[in-house]
């Protein structure tokens, strides 16, 4: 017993796992598989782009009018999400949950736009297996690259709406600080994951 | 860490660095650089706006050394991968630009 209070008392500055951190190195971890996985996407796009000789302009093609305003949507969701749980931090349930709705509603316009984004260039000529300006993987990279990070998008509107429901169900505001803390890391590295697809994918 | 909070700090001076940085980024690819310079500073652009949503928004910047580790776990594998891909990008390069050079003088064996 006392063994373990002098080996706590030598490193203070980590603190133990406890239950409440559990789940947040658990989300941080899938995080970081996450992340491979769009880190080996868009390591994959730079590879085929750099050896191909006739790889469209994207920003020329592409037009970024939509999608820089797209990309202020994503930021502009994250700050409803950290403010959300600030209040909830506060104790105010009522003003947590308007912002975890309003995040849910951002990720919903940005999945609307990119909706409309595809259709338009569709109609312009960009499939996934070629299009009119230039070498064909460049439709099936960009379809790739934002299709997944548009399911990630998805998927954390959904994963929003649920805590939302958590966050209502609780008997005290304090006690789903923790789960929204955790949705919060996840919509974070979405929009993080957006800045990188934007820079690679659109303006370079 | 666990349920205790750690304090907020000013999340919307944040949202103006990004907001600002975001701007920056569509002022760069009009901006009379060259091709490379443009891309270097997109790269950095986009790295500084990760590093400020990892920090603040994902509060790594307040939290233990091991959340720290499991972060920058992706960020060296990603790493690893450029230096994996670079001899291969330059042999398909080398391949498709010198073909033109290699018919009047093969390269030795």
């Amino acid at each position: 017993m006392s063994q373990a209070a002098v080996h706590s008392a030598v490193e203070p500055a980590e603190t133990p796992l406890t239950p409440d951190s559990w789940g947040k190195l658990g989300m941080w971890i899938f995080l970081a598989g996450d992340a491979v996985g769009f880190g080996t996407l868009l390591a994959a796009y730079g590879m085929m782009r750099a050896t191909s000789g006739d790889w469209p302009n994207p920003y020329a093609v592409l037009g970024i009018n939509l999608t820089a305003l797209m990309t202020f949507l994503l930021i502009c969701s994250s700050v409803t999400m950290v403010k959300g749980l600030e209040w909830l931090g506060k104790g105010d349930r009522s003003k947590c949950k308007m912002f975890l709705f309003l995040t849910a509603l951002g990720g919903a316009i940005f999945v609307s736009l990119q909706a409309y984004e595809w259709t338009h260039l569709i109609h312009r000529g960009l499939h996934i297996n070629g299009n009119p300006w230039g070498a064909s993987l460049f439709g099936t990279t960009f379809f790739l690259v934002t299709g997944f990070h548009g399911l990630h998008v998805t998927g954390g509107v959904i994963y929003l709406l649920a805590i939302l429901r958590y966050v209502t169900n609780r008997p005290e505001p304090r006690a789903s600080y923790n789960a929204v803390e955790i949705v919060g890391l996840y919509w974070h590295f979405v929009d993080l994951v957006w800045i990188m697809v934007f820079t690679f994918m659109y303006l370079i | 860490m666990a349920s205790a909070e750690h304090k907020h700090p000013n999340y919307m001076a944040i949202f103006w660095y990004l907001a600002i940085l975001t701007v920056v980024e569509i002022a760069v690819i009009y901006a009379p650089l060259a091709k490379l310079t443009i891309g270097v500073l997109l790269c950095a652009l986009a790295l500084g706006k990760a590093v400020l949503v990892a920090m603040y928004f994902m509060h790594l910047r307040f939290e233990t050394r091991t959340l720290g580790m499991v972060a920058i776990t992706p960020l060296a594998i990603a790493t690893l991968l450029v230096f994996l891909l670079l001899p291969d990008g330059f042999a398909v390069a080398k391949r498709t630009t010198g073909a033109k050079a290699a018919v009047s003088a093969p390269a030795k064996p």
